[in-house]
């Protein structure tokens, strides 16, 4: 029994609709309660800002393609190093760090979830590796199902109900938590070297939309009764003009939970785009955000893109085989069979970039015109837009219009032309950097009721209490002491204890892996059905009873199991 | 007797998942579906009963307690370890050499130094367009083996996922697809190739900066015959690969080994990103161990560098050429190793094979090796895959579960390793 008493926290905690109360946190055996009597340990937050632990809706932290980020860049690792120190491993890497330098950097910053934002199922097993030595937050990852032949198939038969018994097989076997779809279709068609254009033309070979993937997959989802929505990487991906594509898809999007969003669209300000080449590119956040604010049925995060070095990775291939005839740099493609495929291309986002400086434009754009910010989560879709350390940085933006006319005057000089960002005088509130960080994703991935994002009794006790006094503190010109606040928590507080200090790891931490499992009934179950289990072992090139990941890669395990429709 | 299904072979790269051992008692008495290496393999006898250390140049028996005691005192003893290997052993007993290792400020190193690591160069400049295994199966129509030779070193490679493998885009795979060898010698599998391209040795470079020029459409500043290769042949192989709609290049050490060596891959790898602008092409290292990429992939999230990694500084130092195995035993600059699931003593120069002898080195290993006689100590440990089980990286980078046929009383390099580990920590209060 393990007490701890958190005295004078300034507490901003959007779920219960605390909107900045001096209170006392008292926590339990790693769980928020009412009260505790002679606390083991007794921490005076002084007024500090004090919120619920960060969670990341939307990272690449672990994984073969984020390896594969690491390995083709030593000069990457070079860029951020850190020796052993007391708890702490050594680090090596800037914008694709390792394990230990992401969870160290993550909980510096006082985020205590993560989710790996693309798992290829047949590769889940490298993914669970690495959460293992991710250990100061809890971990969850989405499993790529956008190009998975059985899948296809059943939508090309049009048996929802079999489509959704092969994702509930697919995401118990990778113990995967929800269903992402990447460029659906598209990254098929990459099989053979080709990509589809938005959602209304058929896939090669297998003769349906991606319009028909989105929503069948959305309905199969809820069948499920998944905690998360389904979450979509959009067709069109970093083209000009593609704001159509965007466009067109939400307003495919049936609303289907009362609960929580229908669809998850992430990194939309790289499907924000205007214009019909690079020449006449410009933003068109404006026309998306006005689609996202009629319909409650869709949650969007923004993709911000800060300046700098990354490195870009996703399963959409084909998009990072023409980001790579763009740079030039290097390229690594890695299709998986059956499934999916990815690519990792390094970049370098550039102010004086006219391209670049439009699309950090078109995130911050997005942030202030979604009226709700719960429909709104803050991501640079880590690493791709920027890696997550800039994080700080972009909350100050939102949060004051004088910092953001100060770095807009650094951008390409044509870039006014282009955006509508200047004219926007919206500067987002503390409740509103709160529900943006964590309360918004915490009910998009469908977890509040697992005790996440919030302080409510009961809740795991993820806290983050930040070197911030809000009262003396007026983002609108305290910029810099927004970035450095949110920088580096005064205590990261994970399950009840408190895991980084200032800036410094105390413990080893012991994270969970949250996954799901659904129950379906007999006729949906793929473990026994035979032309499932025949087809797998005639194409895949791993036996069937290789494929699932056993109970012993994951140490402290959520499984969430859920009663399907069918 | 028993018979176990779907078991998976610690040999090569392949890692082949589709075995079946017939067991007797504690003995695997039979194979099936497996190559005759990996046959050999699991039929392996003569392994070391118990750990045993050199007193006055002669062997004794020792007891695992003693052998990690007086491992640590070894590798604490040491100013410059070097912990060397790795490629025949599981993940997390991998991961536990990176933990131990940046206690150690050593040099941690596995055999990619001597085989695949000029790959690993050439792709950290230019990337590398690849693809599991499985998507070759299903859809190329056209392999390359290049520097390889398959049919003896990695038996059931082309049975399994290219050749003769059946797919889902080819009806008739073994007549719809087309092979094509090069080498510097008449291989087994250069014999049931339907085109073979034999080239002077040190020419690989040569031959495929031609492709490329051809495929750029700068055919006609190719010379009659380029490295012993006709113009013609090249013409002909450069329209193969630009016509299918598949291709697929595997290339082995007779490639990253030859003269050029990381320099042949990376002209490699920009060959296969030229055809991506005509059809699909990907590139795959035939890699030789069964989890040497797994050594590759576990490096790499724990340290950021696949191979080769210094932790002198205490940060991760990365110099392939002055942080390699070979590099750091040639300088006489290591003054105590320890091999793990490798046998350098028979594949290292004389100059590294000679500095192991002169320095304590400890030796974690089932069997004897060529690495025995110049150690000092060895530990014998479970066989992965055998009484032993654990995460290892087939060549395509695809994590498979290696599992164990029975039990034995011989702990697992995990177990060896956990212990010196924690003996370690406690010697160092840490």
């Amino acid at each position: 029994m393990k007490t701890l008493l958190i005295k004078n926290a300034f507490v901003i905690d959007p779920v219960q609709k605390i909107s900045g109360e001096m209170m006392d946190i008292a926590v339990r055996d790693g769980k928020i309660v009412d009260d505790v009597k002679n606390p083991d340990q007794v921490i005076d937050a002084e007024g500090m800002l004090t919120l619920p632990g960060g969670i990341d809706s939307h990272t690449h932290i672990c994984g073969t393609k984020v390896n594969f980020g690491r390995y083709m860049s030593p000069e990457d690792m070079r860029a951020g190093r850190t020796s052993r120190k007391g708890d702490m491993h050594a680090t090596s890497g800037y914008s694709v760090p390792t394990t230990y330098g992401n969870s160290y950097r993550y909980s510096r910053m006082g985020y205590t979830t993560l989710l790996e934002g693309a798992m290829a199922p047949m590769e889940a097993r490298h993914t669970h590796e690495e959460f293992r030595y991710t250990p100061m937050q809890d971990c969850l990852a989405n499993t790529l199902f956008d190009g998975n032949w059985f899948a296809l198939e059943a939508i090309q038969d049009k048996d929802i109900k079999r489509l959704a018994g092969i994702l509930a097989w697919y995401l118990s076997a990778a113990k995967g938590f929800g269903v992402k779809l990447t460029n659906p279709g598209g990254t098929e068609a990459w099989g053979f070297g080709q990509d589809i254009s938005c959602i209304h033309k058929p896939i090669p070979r297998f003769g349906i939309t991606p319009r028909e993937i989105i929503v069948r997959m959305i309905e199969a989802n809820e069948m499920l009764n998944l905690p998360h929505s389904v979450h979509l990487h959009c067709n069109n991906l970093g083209k000009p003009g593609n704001y159509m594509c965007t466009l067109d898809t939400y307003n495919a999007i049936p609303d289907l939970n009362d609960k929580r969003q229908s669809l998850y669209s992430t990194h939309v300000q790289f499907h924000s785009y205007g214009g019909t080449s690079w020449n006449d590119f410009c933003s068109k956040a404006d026309d998306i955000a006005r689609s996202v604010n009629d319909k409650p049925q869709i949650v969007i995060d923004t993709g911000q893109v800060m300046f700098g070095k990354t490195t870009t990775m996703t399963a959409d291939g084909p998009m990072e085989f023409n980001l790579y005839r763009l740079y030039h740099n290097k390229w690594s493609n890695h299709d998986v069979e059956m499934e999916t495929g990815s690519g990792v291309i390094p970049v370098h986002y550039r102010k004086k970039n006219l391209v670049n400086a439009i699309m950090w434009s078109i995130g911050l754009e997005l942030a202030l015109l979604v009226d709700n910010p719960w429909q709104c989560i803050l991501a640079t879709d880590n690493p791709n837009g920027a890696p997550f350390v800039k994080y700080p940085e972009v909350m100050a933006l939102l949060m004051s219009k004088e910092y953001r006319e100060k770095e807009f005057a650094t951008l390409h000089k044509s870039t006014g032309r282009r955006v509508a960002l200047p004219a926007i005088d919206r500067e987002l509130t503390w409740d509103e950097i709160a529900v943006m960080t964590r309360s918004a994703q915490a009910r998009a991935l469908g977890i509040i009721d697992y005790g996440k994002g919030h302080l409510a009794e009961g809740a795991e006790a993820d806290i983050a209490i930040y070197p911030i006094h809000v009262d003396t503190t007026d983002p609108a010109h305290d910029y810099e002491r927004i970035i450095n606040g949110f920088s580096t928590t005064e205590y990261t507080i994970k399950r009840g204890e408190v895991v980084c200090r200032r800036g410094t790891c105390t413990l080893e931490g012991n994270h969970s892996t949250y996954w799901v499992k659904p129950h379906v009934s007999p006729a949906y179950d793929m473990s026994t059905d035979t032309a499932f289990i025949d087809g797998f072992n005639k194409y895949y090139s791993m036996r069937i009873g290789n494929y699932p990941v056993g109970d012993e890669y994951i140490g402290r395990n959520v499984c969430i199991e859920t009663e399907a429709s069918i | 007797m028993q018979e176990i299904k779907d078991m998976v072979c610690p040999f090569c790269g392949c890692l082949c998942d589709d075995v079946t051992l017939e067991i007797d008692g504690d003995r695997i008495v039979s194979t099936d579906n497996c190559c005759t290496i990996g046959n050999a393999k699991f039929l392996g006898k003569h392994r070391l009963k118990n750990p045993i250390k050199k007193v006055n140049g002669k062997w004794v028996d020792i007891t695992y307690d003693e052998a990690v005691d007086t491992a640590v005192d070894i590798l604490l003893d040491a100013d410059r370890p070097l912990l060397f290997g790795w490629s025949g052993t599981h993940g997390e007993a991998q991961c536990v050499g990176v933990h131990m290792n940046e206690i150690l400020g050593g040099v941690i190193d596995s055999t990619t130094s001597v085989c695949h690591g000029p790959s690993i160069l050439a792709i950290q400049e230019v990337g590398h367009p690849g693809c599991t295994l499985g998507q070759v199966k299903n859809r190329a129509d056209l392999i390359i083996y290049w520097g390889c030779n398959p049919i003896e070193a990695h038996p059931r490679h082309m049975s399994r996922y290219t050749t003769y493998a059946d797919g889902y885009f080819l009806d008739n795979a073994f007549r719809n697809r087309k092979v094509i060898v090069v080498d510097v010698r008449e291989t087994e599998t250069a014999n049931v190739a339907d085109e073979f391209i034999r080239i002077k040795p040190g020419g690989d470079y040569a031959v495929l900066s031609s492709l490329r020029a051809i495929i750029r459409g700068k055919g006609d500043m190719i010379p009659d015959s380029v490295a012993g290769v006709s113009r013609t042949q090249l013409m002909q192989v450069a329209e193969m690969c630009r016509t299918c709609s598949f291709g697929a290049l595997f290339f082995g050490v007779g490639l990253t080994m030859a003269k050029g060596k990381y320099k042949n891959i990376r002209n490699a790898i920009e060959l296969v990103d030229d055809l991506n602008r005509h059809t699909k092409f990907t590139l795959t290292p035939m890699r030789g161990h069964w989890n040497v990429y797994g050594a590759n992939e576990v490096f790499s999230w724990m340290t950021g560098y696949p191979f080769a990694v210094d932790f002198c500084r205490g940060v991760a130092f990365y110099n392939p050429g002055e942080t390699s195995a070979v590099d750091v035993l040639a300088r006489k600059e290591c003054d105590a190793c320890m091999v793990i699931a490798s046998d350098p003593g028979a594949h290292f120069p004389r100059a590294c094979v000679e500095q192991m002898r002169d320095i304590p080195l400890i030796v974690i290993d089932p069997f004897q090796s060529l690495t025995t006689p110049l150690a000092d100590l060895q530990i014998p440990a479970a066989v992965t895959g055998i009484d032993a089980e654990g995460t290892a990286y087939r060549m395509d980078g695809i994590p498979i579960k290696v599992k164990k046929a029975m039990d034995s009383d011989y702990p697992s390099d995990t177990e060896i390793l956990t212990r010196i580990y924690d003996r370690m920590l406690e010697v160092k209060g840490l």
